[in-house]
């Protein structure tokens, strides 16, 4: 323990702590911007500098060590007039027209700025002129970006996709693209954790509420909505309603106050690709030579863009299911239009997801119905959803509550859990348990899985079959366990892979918050629901099981297979070299030959 | 993917790496006068490029400040402005992650601390306070303003004679300076920018020993009035050249038997020979210069006499006086000041060292001067102990490296703390190992390290920490000094003490020849008006039209010196002289700059004074 005075209090810490840790513990606050502990303590933004007693110049709070018998002041003359130059300093360099930006009111640099009492702009105004193309699902703001660097760490350390850098030097020295390539030519998977890092609107997602509300506003339009399972945990953060009060039933009274037509359940489609993948991986099992392991899931289409991008060798083991969206969109346009009889050109479906691939994954060319038509017209984030309630200033606690629209408004528990890291993993063991033995296992019997490191593998007694399973989420964990499968130190049969850290409910759609992981929080809302529904195995959703009666056959049918299958090579990312091994691969029994 | 790569030949990386030399020399010879602003500015702009971008204060701090500093050149900026310089470039310095940011900003802030008014002339009158005074750099920088473009090309032209003759229109020494001026003309030449200077003082070295003998030129018709210059050494007989060739008559009181002052008696024979000095003081004399020898003036001649009796009076006594170490032990057989040393050489009283180890304490030429003459004397060993590091010597690099030559030890970070000895007899110094520390005033300062102190053996110790000077007398008289120098005004005269006017050591303190030589010329010139009279000192030298300028880069010419071993054993001259090709190729170095660039607009050099 050391002895540190901060701002005349004496505090005891523990060494190594840093000053802004210190600070914290003597309960000051000292404002940063860059700071994104563990993963960003650069010392970019130079707004948490201090003064130590005794150093001439002024220390960067974030990671500099206090040491025994240090003195601090925080919020000397000297720190703070620095404090408010370099805040100065940045806002010359960023495009200051606040209410236009999305970030506006949950902005850091704002808040800041406003902290310190800044009521003019100092220095001349300089900005980017640099633009990118607006139709890409991520989109950067050039004019601003203040250079924290928190997105290129994010990128690194997190996804280990690298997207970002720091390129140029000398005041040309910007975020941008690593490698002479613009961001839609680049690797990124769109898991847009670099959006929900950034403390300022600099890094956002494709606002595709227009498109929404131009659908909602055509008389000749029916417009579903369907709603993923995180988007129930999140949806209430950004609008300013208690978690208790943003219950699933006002969810989708609020769809419905805002204009959908239908309110849908992607928890119901969740269902439906357990029963697709759950059977896929049966029948893999049981004829285990004829096919590489192990079998990935589908669902992330972050996960499907990093596989194509940086692990090329995997795509083929990843499931032909389709994504829950997709899923749900490939049944709208055909068992929802006829069993409704509306003219599936009449349907526009828009998909709530916690998620920016989406809006990627619902645009390739292969997600289109026989009619050429996408199954998916658009995708907002939760965020753009809040947004859209905010605009209709939408009074959420006064809403009664209403259930989802039949028939595709069921769900088990087993498809909420699709949100959270692990939960498609466990899902699709309960029913492939039950398909083995014929009853249903202990819907708990996978918790264990739950444990949130980064990856980790376990064995499901699946009716006597051991199968080895491995959960991984987060891109530079999932990388860890490919290459782990590669060197032959596991060897799993069925893999889950969750782009985002703590897998939907810590994704890249969900409302932001400085500095706070919510990921954990959110998936206990999940965990909730599942534990409390009356239903937790997919194949007893009633509505699934109407669905393969009425519709589908049998999973795996052949109308599943073409609705609800997909090609993986069906579509490149920028940097994908056709697999020249494709085709060798024996006896895929579904594989076609791709379509570029 | 390899885990470690060789990095490969990078040629822009090169090419920039090229640029970065072509830069520190052009910055290195920036000309005298240039708008200090606009040179921060400037630097800013190269500051700001190496910013790696990651920290706000640097990256965007010194784009901003940058900025701020254009509106102030450009007429956009109010006395808020240059406060706002100061104090963003404050809060840059206090919280830039590193030293890119923090050193840039510094140097802002030492610009405006420096120059403010400057910057307060753009902001108030559009304009800068620097002007291009003398559009030649090497002139400029001369002290005298010596015509060294003119010269070189009488040189290039086969005319050396020409050459002195060009060079005494503003400095009497043309050897003296040949052989041993510390050549500040060198320092800013233009042709460092493309390779390297000029070596000046070494073609006009070739110049004094090909031009045999030139006389003086005519003198003025007589004026009848009368000059007194007391002190016989450089800046005295300069002011009595010119004087005497204004037609004034002059009189010297020179304290010794020879005329010289440091010249001679400090000056050691191997770097400039007496015989050179004789020969350039005939000239002087050949004018009419009468001078009185073995007078001390405060003493044998009271200085409010000479006044009385003279028109005008020139005071140049020099730094004669040696600096003790006040140091326990200084009063042991064996302890020698550098003065006394130098001044008995001077006299042709050189004291024998065979076999005697020396230790020379301090670190400037004098010091190197001592150390080389005792190795001259026979010394079996000699020392040079300084307290900090054999980069932080005033003493030149090339004099410090020649002493090595002839064997010289320098022992660094040694500060000589006393005297030993036995019977009264010197056995050693005692000195205190020292750690160079941070700076004060500028430089690295040395502190006692956490180490015991030690003896340097030896018979002799030289002190060579510098001289003082004999003020007394005057101060006694009335006039006015600082410490121990005589302080006279900009133009050397001492105005509360009517007729007599000051310059050289005396006044400036221990520095350069031709700083002495330049007071003794402004002297003159002030003295000519005091007088009366305006009489104007010009040459009828015929300078040859520039050629296109060569812009090839070209290796610049070294002095040659003979070879160590030999030349150690005695005090003939050690520099060896140009030969006929090499002088002709370091003359075609010049740029010309009386001519070429803001030369030709100011109509090339000054005619006369």
């Amino acid at each position: 323990m050391v002895t540190v005075t901060i701002n005349g209090r004496s505090v005891q810490v523990e060494e190594g702590l840093t000053i802004l840790q210190a600070a914290e513990v003597a309960g000051v606050r000292i404002p940063s911007l860059c700071y994104m502990p563990p993963l960003n303590d650069v010392g970019a933004c130079r707004v948490c500098c201090v003064e130590v007693e005794g150093e001439d110049r002024l220390v960067a709070s974030c990671n500099t060590s206090v040491w025994d018998g240090m003195v601090v002041w925080t919020e000397s003359p000297k720190a703070l007039h620095a404090r408010r130059t370099n805040v100065e300093l940045m806002l010359a360099r960023h495009n200051c027209n606040c209410p236009t930006c999305l970030r506006s009111g949950n902005c850091e640099l704002q808040r800041t700025a406003n902290d310190l009492g800044l009521i003019a702009e100092t220095f001349e105004k300089e900005l980017s002129p640099i633009k990118d193309d607006p139709t890409f699902p991520l989109q950067r703001a050039y004019d601003k970006c203040i250079t924290c660097l928190r997105c290129v760490n994010v990128c690194d350390k997190v996804q280990g996709v690298g997207v970002w850098d720091l390129i140029n030097s000398g005041p040309e020295a910007r975020v941008d693209v690593r490698d002479h390539v613009s961001v839609t030519e680049s690797d990124c998977v769109l898991c847009g954790q670099c959006i929900t890092h950034c403390p300022v609107g600099c890094l956002t997602a494709r606002d595709d509420t227009g498109v929404v509300e131009a659908a909602i506003n055509d008389p000749d339009l029916v417009v579903l909505a369907q709603i993923a399972p995180a988007v129930r945990t999140s949806w209430h953060e950004g609008i300013g309603v208690d978690h208790d009060v943003a219950t699933m039933g006002r969810m989708v009274a609020t769809a419905k106050a805002l204009g959908f037509d239908y309110v849908f359940d992607t928890d119901f489609s969740a269902d439906v690709t357990i029963m697709e993948e759950g059977n896929e991986l049966l029948h893999k099992l049981q004829h285990k030579d004829e096919y590489q392991w192990p079998m990935f899931t589908s669902c992330c289409p972050g996960w499907l863009r990093y596989a194509k991008a940086k692990a090329p060798d995997m795509v083929d083991r990843i499931s032909t299911t389709k994504s829950p969206q997709q899923i749900f969109g490939a049944l709208a346009k055909t068992y929802f239009a006829e069993k409704a009889g509306i003219d599936p050109k009449k349907l526009f479906l828009v998909s709530i997801m916690p998620c920016v691939a989406k809006k990627a994954e619902a645009h390739y060319e292969s997600m289109r119905g026989e009619n050429g038509d996408l199954d998916v017209d658009a995708v907002l984030t939760v965020r753009e959803f809040d947004r859209m309630i905010r605009a209709h200033h939408i009074d959420v606690p006064a809403l009664e509550e209403r259930d989802f629209d039949d028939p595709m408004g069921v769900a088990t528990g087993a498809g909420h859990i699709f949100g959270v890291t692990g939960g498609v993993m466990e899902a699709a063991l309960r029913t492939a348990y039950s398909v083995v033995t014929g009853e249903n296992p202990d819907p708990e019997a996978l918790a264990a899985l739950r444990a949130r490191d980064g990856w980790r593998v376990g064995t499901f007694d699946l009716g006597g079959t051991p199968v080895r399973v491995g959960v991984a989420h987060g891109l530079v964990n999932a990388g860890k366990l490919l290459q782990a499968i590669r060197d032959g130190e596991e060897e799993l049969d069925f893999v889950e892979v969750m782009a985002c850290p703590g897998g939907c409910t810590g994704g890249g759609g969900n409302p932001i918050h400085d500095n706070e992981e919510l990921a954990a929080d959110r998936a206990g809302t999940l965990y909730a629901l599942d534990e409390d529904a009356a239903l937790r195995f997919s194949h007893e959703n009633p509505q699934v099981i109407q669905c393969y009666d009425e519709f589908l056959g049998e999973p795996n049918s052949e109308l599943a297979e073409k609705l609800l299958h997909t090609d993986h090579h069906a579509w490149t990312m920028p940097n994908e070299e056709p697999l020249p091994t494709y085709a060798e691969v024996p006896g895929d029994f579904r594989h076609e030959p791709a379509t570029y | 993917m390899a885990r470690l790569v060789l990095p490969s030949q990078d040629r822009a990386l090169e090419t920039v790496q090229g640029l970065y030399e072509d830069l520190e020399r052009r910055v290195s010879v920036s000309q005298p006068g240039l708008c200090p602003v606009s040179m921060a500015r400037a630097f800013l702009a190269i500051c700001k490029a190496q910013s790696c971008g990651k920290c706000v204060p640097c990256h965007v701090g010194l784009d901003v400040l940058e900025g701020l500093v254009d509106d102030v050149l450009e007429g956009r900026a109010t006395e808020a402005t240059v406060d706002l310089i100061e104090t963003t470039a404050e809060d840059i310095r206090l919280t830039s992650d590193c030293a890119i940011g923090a050193e840039a900003a510094r140097m802002v802030l030492e610009g405006l601390r420096g120059f403010k008014d400057d910057y307060l002339s753009h902001v108030h009158e559009n304009r800068c306070l620097a002007h291009l005074e003398l559009p030649v750099p090497c002139v400029a920088l001369c002290p005298a303003h010596v015509d060294i473009p003119g010269y070189i090309a009488c040189i290039e032209d086969g005319r050396p004679d020409d050459a002195v003759r060009q060079i005494r229109r503003d400095n009497p020494f043309p050897s003296v300076c040949a052989y041993i001026c510390e050549h500040p003309c060198e320092d800013r030449c233009r042709r460092g920018s493309i390779d390297a200077p000029i070596g000046i003082r070494t073609l006009k070295r070739y110049a004094v020993d090909h031009a045999g003998h030139v006389p003086a030129p005519e003198k003025a018709p007589a004026t009848g009035k009368k000059v007194a210059i007391v002190g016989g050494g450089p800046g005295g007989m300069t002011c009595a050249y010119y004087l005497s060739l204004m037609g004034h008559s002059v009189k010297v009181y020179e304290q010794r038997s020879k005329l010289g002052g440091m010249l001679r008696y400090g000056i050691p024979d191997y770097r400039l020979p007496q015989q050179v000095l004789d020969d350039e003081m005939a000239v002087i004399l050949s004018l009419g210069v009468e001078v009185v020898y073995d007078v001390a003036v405060g003493k044998d001649v009271l200085i409010e006499d000479l006044q009385a009796e003279n028109d005008a009076v020139f005071i140049s006594i020099g730094a004669h006086l040696d600096r003790s170490l006040g140091a326990e032990g200084e009063e042991l057989d064996g302890v020698i000041s550098a003065v006394e040393l130098l001044r008995d050489c001077g006299e042709l009283k050189r004291p024998d060292f065979t076999g005697k180890s020396v230790a020379v304490i301090g670190g400037g030429n004098v010091a190197m001067d001592c150390a080389r003459t005792a190795v001259r004397l026979g010394a079996s060993e000699v020392d040079i102990v300084y307290r900090r590091r054999i980069d932080d010597m005033t003493a030149l690099p090339e004099e410090v490296a020649s002493a090595q030559a002839e064997g010289c030890e320098v022992m660094e970070l040694m500060a000589p703390v006393g005297f030993v000895g036995e019977n009264g007899k010197l056995t050693g110094v005692r000195v205190q190992p020292q750690v160079i520390g941070p700076f004060k005033w500028g430089r690295p300062a040395p502190r006692n390290a956490d180490a015991p102190e030690e003896i340097v053996p030896c018979d002799i110790a030289l002190i060579a920490i510098g001289q003082a000077i004999e003020s007394d007398p005057f101060a006694r008289a009335g006039y006015p000094t600082n410490r121990d120098r005589i302080v006279a005004d900009e133009d050397t005269s001492i105005k509360q003490a009517g007729n007599v006017f000051a310059g050289g050591d005396c006044v400036t303190g221990p520095a350069t020849v031709i700083r002495a030589i330049a007071g003794g010329k402004v002297a003159a010139a002030n003295i000519d008006e005091f007088l009366g009279f305006h009489h104007p000192i010009g040459t009828d030298v015929r300078i040859p039209d520039p050629k296109p300028t060569n812009m090839a880069p070209c290796g610049r010419v070294e002095p040659k010196e003979r070879p160590a071993e030999e030349r150690k054993h005695d005090f003939e001259l050690m520099e060896l002289c140009m030969s006929d090709e090499e002088a002709a190729q370091e003359c075609g170095r010049c740029l010309r700059c009386d001519h070429y660039g803001y030369g030709i607009f100011r109509r090339g050099r000054i005619q006369e004074w």
